[in-house]
């Protein structure tokens, strides 16, 4: 078996990545936080404020790294869940599993910061457009997953009905993304983009880019943190556990 | 890959592709009540149901706004810079309402005008600094002034 393939199937045994996870912990969560703050300080004061907008604009560096990462949780969530189905791997249903809350926790800051960005700039807080209503079915989405994880009892077998809903929901995501492009939306079009020019001055954008960056770092150390935590509790009656378990108690039970 | 798994495999893919293609064709089907909102030229070209409430989509023409002295009442024209619709409004205006500005106004045709009962301001995609705005907008100017002079 060639090494790379090896090393994957490794790591889709729970003690090794309880460990493994373990490690890189502490670096996400530092590298998140450093790059977080580089990130947040660059864009609420450092970066100058806009012309038509003024100091409103900044919300943006809030609401769009938190609106790439619903889309982002959400894709990394079905396509464990894919595999979950299709190969039963149960560090797949535990990964997509801990991902929901998550994603719905970006989801749920991606719809109140636009509110409260919508209510200065547009005159309302909310409105039907096909942009604001796709992401708030997206949120729908992320709470019928945790309902349906959590409303069958066997965590396996809630785990795989969950991520097939997971799988299903994911016609929303193109939905999501290009809904300011097939309808007209009265939210704006795409600003940054990955191909081409984005319409953002580069002394604006480099806060957002960081920001970015910071997010998803952010959610790789939360899933860690989840997931080791949840594979304690599916895994409990397993020798490894009830090893790591003795080495803290010290025997004592 | 064991015959298992291949038939899970099978059985997933045709599944989301059965939903995908429902959802398209759902989509599709919408895509007329799923209009936020109409240009005025769609407006008088009657693709609007007479009576009916609707959102009208434009920019403010430029010199049309006029504000009533004693009211909150104003009048304005929206264009798609290809037809002209009068809009009359009464109420507060949100900030970025001002002429040249993309605006989205909610209500319905009476007696040749739009009367509005709610404007929205729609912003654009583009953020930049102050200074970079009036460094274009200079730049714009001077190219206006030299284009004039040929």
């Amino acid at each position: 078996m060639n090494p790379l393939l090896l090393w994957f199937h490794k790591l889709g045994s729970p003690p090794y990545f309880y460990r493994l996870a373990g490690r890189f912990l502490p670096w996400l969560y530092a590298i998140a936080l450093i790059t977080g703050a580089i990130g947040l300080y660059g864009g609420l004061v450092v970066a100058p404020a806009d012309y038509q907008q003024h100091d409103s604009f900044r919300i943006i560096y809030v609401h769009v790294p938190c609106a790439w990462m619903s889309l982002f949780v959400y894709a990394f969530m079905a396509a464990n869940g894919f595999v979950a189905l299709v190969w039963r791997i149960k560090l797949s249903e535990v990964l997509a599993m801990a991902s929901a809350p998550i994603g719905a926790a970006f989801t749920f800051i991606t719809l109140v910061t636009g509110s409260v960005w919508g209510k200065p700039t547009w005159g309302t807080w909310w409105t039907w457009d096909a942009r604001l209503t796709s992401e708030l079915v997206l949120l729908f989405l992320y709470f019928g997953v945790i309902g349906l994880y959590s409303a069958i009892e066997d965590t396996r077998q809630a785990a795989r009905a969950a991520a097939f809903l997971a799988l299903v929901g994911v016609v929303n995501l193109p939905i999501v993304h290009y809904s300011v492009n097939w309808w007209n939306t009265l939210h704006q079009a795409q600003t940054v983009s990955l191909m081409g020019q984005s319409k953002m001055d580069a002394s604006m954008l480099w806060p957002l880019l960081t920001l970015a960056f910071a997010t998803h770092v952010y959610f790789f150390a939360s899933l860690l943190t989840r997931s080791r935590v949840a594979l304690l509790g599916l895994e409990s009656g397993k020798e490894w556990v009830r090893a790591l378990v003795n080495a803290r108690t010290g025997g004592r039970q | 890959m064991t015959p298992t798994r291949k038939r899970r495999l099978i059985a997933v893919a045709l599944i989301v592709t059965a939903v995908g293609i429902a959802t398209g064709l759902t989509v599709l089907a919408l895509g007329r009540n799923m209009t936020y909102l109409f240009s005025p030229s769609e407006v008088l070209a009657g693709n609007v149901p007479g009576g009916a409430s609707f959102r009208l989509g434009g920019v403010v023409l430029e010199h049309s706004v006029q504000r009533d002295s004693a009211s909150l009442k104003v009048d304005f024209v929206v264009t798609d810079r290809f037809h002209e619709m009068p809009v009359q409004y009464t109420g507060i205006l949100p900030d970025l309402f001002r002429e040249g500005q993309s605006i989205i106004a909610t209500g319905k045709v009476e007696n040749g005008h739009f009367a509005a009962r709610e404007v929205l301001a729609k912003h654009d995609e583009t953020y930049m600094p102050k200074e970079v705005a009036d460094a274009i907008a200079k730049a714009k100017a001077a190219g206006n002034s030299q284009h004039q002079a040929q």
